[in-house]
């Protein structure tokens, strides 16, 4: 018998040229929690996805239980008995424990393929009750707390006899007592030999569970160290340990009056209690783990998503934002953070684009002035170096990084005061990337107040004045620019201080 | 340099023949010739501009519903805002005994608030899709009118109301007169006016619209009320052509009124589509429909053909992006070469 039930040699694999991984190895040993940790992006998901059948890598070699193997697709996965278990639990909400359990391998009868309810319900409820849980197979999922759908997705996984479960931050939505109530069950899954695979953003998560825990950073296999040998923070230097060498655009502005306060935004479930300030011709960046946060902060800012608790103050005066129509007419611009669905409008040329948040100004009484629009169109394409053959291009023929500038483009046709960038650099390629660092900061010296999500340490430390840092719904920490470290900005966005789950 | 002008101004040209519009003109054509050869009473000027008389009516809510359509949405309410608005205009007419003007006027007010009501409901009840609320105002609009006026006929009209059907100004009909005004109107609204460009945007991406700062409520609202006034305008001149308004008038127009738009060109997917194909395309169901009549063919095959002209005319538009994509791999194979 093969002393690793799962063994991934030199593993690649790149997205539009850019590497997600780039030669990874993982071990997996039988009856074993290994935890797999990484900073956003670091390639976890995507190792993931390969295991599952999801992607096919470009390189490298899968092994089960000393056996090579091909996963072209989940159903290979399913075969091999791997089973993923997701953050977001997928599940039919309408349909009962039972079904979702079964779905795609239901008992049924031979030759009349009748399915054979009380067999299947007896063995749902033999599964749930071998994970300790008391609730009825017959309820409908959707009643179910998230712990609970949970434990469900772990019956699934149980039902096709899987050896290999993968646990994609299972604790993320969970309370501290659900939580407790995972752990047993993992770790009673693991004395009964299967060996699982634990991806999770919380530190005791993995203290409190894993024997083994791999490190992925930038695409690379950085370790694999047993729990008891690693400290804490040795842990945190290998997922951050990278030297900033990028250099970055940013110019030293003179920071103006304040013209943006938050105080005790609150949103039941999203976030809680957020507070921060923002100054003239200041970069805010505002960081912490996907899922933190952030962008809800932001829309709530933006009017997308009306806070139930807490004021925001724009130059000195309490306003009230409930729609993105109102925040632009206070001055609030918003950069979205998926620029193809929420940015830009694919079938329509540059410049309808670029002029459409700004349509009053290049009409009048209702009647467009097209000449108008086209002649500002092209000036802000050439401001911020639009690569295109004219403004009549289509949005969806441009470049990643030359759609975000166009989405950049329309924020500029309006007077705004307070302009917010989620994720202004993702997914756009290296030399876009500068260009964009250099408009950002071009826009704070105008006298712009900026704030700037962003999951990227280097970007983050790069530009900002001063960083918040935001986890599980809070702020966890305020840097000024001289005391923010990687190590400070990442022990601030994952480790758990204070125990206090929002709710 | 040059060449490569001369090569945009001739894709320019071919961008400007290869659209839908020519296909409806042609189409328009030859349903006209076929008409003629077939019917010896059909090819008469007059008998011609009369034969308009019969089918612009609906075409009043062509018009709005390519926004409607535009957008995304549909509404299938219009036929019943058209009987309740008719049915209150007859019964405060002649058992309210109100002047005819005011009557008038109730009708388009009618009109209004139910297309108002529409658009409340879909954008209050965002989980509620726009087929399903304005099926189901369908039925509560003609119910109303079935409790207001019960199963009979209303009528008894001033003589002067007739004069919206069937009046002439020189030797022009009327009602192509106010057509032409409303088409001009609603073309200028949607192609040349801020309003128009956000209709667009909000089919083609509703959330990047949202995010562009455009009031997607109020703009909804909006086109379905001007649905439900329009609706109000077809009602005017619908029940003076008849003479008489009954509750189940304009039964099924809503289907008519939909099958315009879309051969017109305008996608059911949305953010696609012109005011002119829908406006060419309701003059030639309607020209079909009166030629296939004259020649005495059964209402029921005509409905057939109209349902056959629907199908292809969806079919063409998958047809023409299959040959696009491929002459614009043949173009990319070619640049390769030139490369």
């Amino acid at each position: 018998m093969a002393e690793h039930i799962l063994e991934l040699r030199g593993i690649s694999k790149a997205f539009s040229g850019v590497k997600a991984l780039d030669n990874v190895q993982f071990q997996l040993r039988r009856g074993e929690i290994h935890a797999l940790m990484g900073e956003n992006g670091a390639g976890k998901s995507t190792l993931v996805k390969i295991i599952t059948g999801v992607h096919l890598p470009d390189e490298g070699e899968i092994y089960v239980e000393g056996q090579r193997v091909h996963i072209r697709n989940p159903n290979d996965a399913k075969k091999l008995g791997i089973a993923a278990i997701y953050q977001h639990v997928t599940c039919y909400p309408d349909l009962t424990v039972t079904e979702n359990i079964f779905m795609g391998h239901e008992i049924t009868q031979k030759y009349s393929n009748k399915i054979l309810w009380n067999e299947m319900h007896s063995e749902a409820e033999k599964l749930l009750e071998s994970l300790g849980a008391k609730f009825d197979p017959r309820s409908q999922m959707g009643s179910l707390s998230i712990a609970q759908q949970q434990i469900v997705e772990i019956a699934k996984a149980l039902s096709t006899n899987a050896k290999i479960i993968i646990m994609d931050e299972p604790t993320a939505a969970l309370t501290k007592r659900e939580c407790e109530e995972l752990y047993r069950i993992t770790e009673q899954l693991r004395d009964n030999g299967a060996s699982i695979i634990l991806i999770s953003h919380r530190i005791e998560d993995m203290y409190r569970l894993a024997d083994r825990v791999t490190v992925l950073r930038d695409a690379k296999y950085i370790g694999t160290w047993d729990i008891n040998e690693i400290s804490r923070e040795k842990l945190i230097f290998a997922m951050v340990g990278r030297e900033i060498t990028q250099l970055f655009p940013k110019k030293q502005v003179e920071k103006g009056p304040e013209i943006l306060r938050v105080e005790g935004l609150t949103k039941a479930g999203l976030f809680a209690d957020v507070s921060f300030t923002l100054h003239r011709g200041e970069i805010l960046g505002l960081t912490g783990l996907v899922g933190a946060g952030r962008t809800e902060v932001c829309q709530s800012i933006f009017g997308l998503l009306p806070p139930d608790k807490g004021k925001i103050y724009l130059e000195g005066k309490e306003v009230k934002i409930d729609s993105p129509w109102k925040a632009m007419e206070l001055g609030i611009g918003y950069l979205p953070e998926d620029r193809q669905k929420q940015g830009l409008i694919l079938q329509w040329e540059i410049s309808k684009n670029i002029t459409l948040p700004a349509l009053e100004r290049f009409s009048k009484r209702g009647w467009l002035n097209v000449k108008k629009e086209i002649k500002t169109a092209r000036e802000l394409a050439q401001k911020l170096n639009i690569k295109a053959k004219n403004v009549f291009a289509l949005a969806s023929n441009l470049s990643g990084g030359n759609q975000q500038k166009v989405v950049f483009a329309k924020l500029l046709t309006l007077d705004l005061k307070v302009i917010i960038l989620d994720e202004p650099t993702k997914g756009v390629d290296v030399g876009a990337k500068s260009s964009i660092h250099e408009i950002i900061s071009d826009l704070a010296q105008q006298g712009y107040g900026i704030i700037m999500i962003s999951s990227e340490m280097p970007e983050i430390l790069g530009m900002s004045d001063r960083i918040v840092v935001m986890r599980e719904g809070r702020v966890t920490a305020i840097f000024d620019r001289k005391d923010a470290t990687q190590e400070a900005i990442l022990e601030a966005a994952m480790v758990n201080k204070d125990n206090t789950p929002i709710q | 340099m040059a060449h490569q002008n001369n090569d945009n101004k001739i894709l320019k040209l071919k961008n400007f023949f290869f659209q839908w519009e020519w296909v409806l003109v042609l189409l328009f054509i030859a349903i006209n010739i076929i008409n003629a050869s077939i019917s010896p009473y059909y090819s008469n000027i007059s008998g011609l501009l009369d034969a308009t008389m019969t089918f612009l009516d609906k075409a009043f809510i062509v018009l709005p519903m390519v926004f409607v359509i535009i957008l995304g949405d549909i509404d299938v309410s219009v036929s019943s805002i058209v009987a309740l608005s008719s049915v209150i205009m007859a019964v405060s007419y002649n058992d309210l005994h109100l002047p005819m003007e005011l009557a008038m006027i109730l009708c388009l007010i009618v009109g209004t608030l139910c297309g108002l009501l529409n658009g409340l409901l879909i954008v209050k009840f965002k989980e509620l899709s726009a087929v399903i609320v304005t099926v189901s105002t369908q039925i509560i609009y003609r119910g109303i009118a079935y409790i207001i006026l019960k199963d009979q006929a209303s009528g008894n009209f001033p003589q002067w109301f007739s004069f919206l059907g069937w009046g002439y100004v020189g030797r022009i009909p009327f009602i192509i007169i106010v057509f032409a005004i409303c088409a001009v109107i609603f073309s200028l609204l949607l192609h040349k006016t801020t309003f128009g460009r956000y209709v667009y945007a909000m089919g083609n991406n509703i959330t990047a619209s949202r995010f562009s700062g455009i009031q997607v409520d109020k703009i909804k609202i909006i086109v379905f009320t001007l649905t439900g006034f329009m609706s109000g305008v077809t009602a005017l001149f619908l029940t003076s052509r008849m003479g008489s308004t009954r509750p189940n008038i304009a039964l099924g127009y809503e289907l008519d009124v939909i099958a315009m738009v879309v051969l017109g060109g305008v996608s059911t997917s949305g953010g696609k589509g012109k005011m002119i194909g829908a406006i060419i395309s309701a003059f030639l169901i309607g020209m079909l429909r009166y030629g296939l009549g004259l020649v005495n063919l059964p209402s029921q095959t005509i409905l057939v053909i109209i349902g056959l002209l629907l199908v292809f005319s969806v079919m063409i538009p998958n047809v023409r992006l299959t040959i696009k994509k491929a002459t614009k791999q043949n173009l990319a194979m070619a640049n390769d070469k030139s490369d």
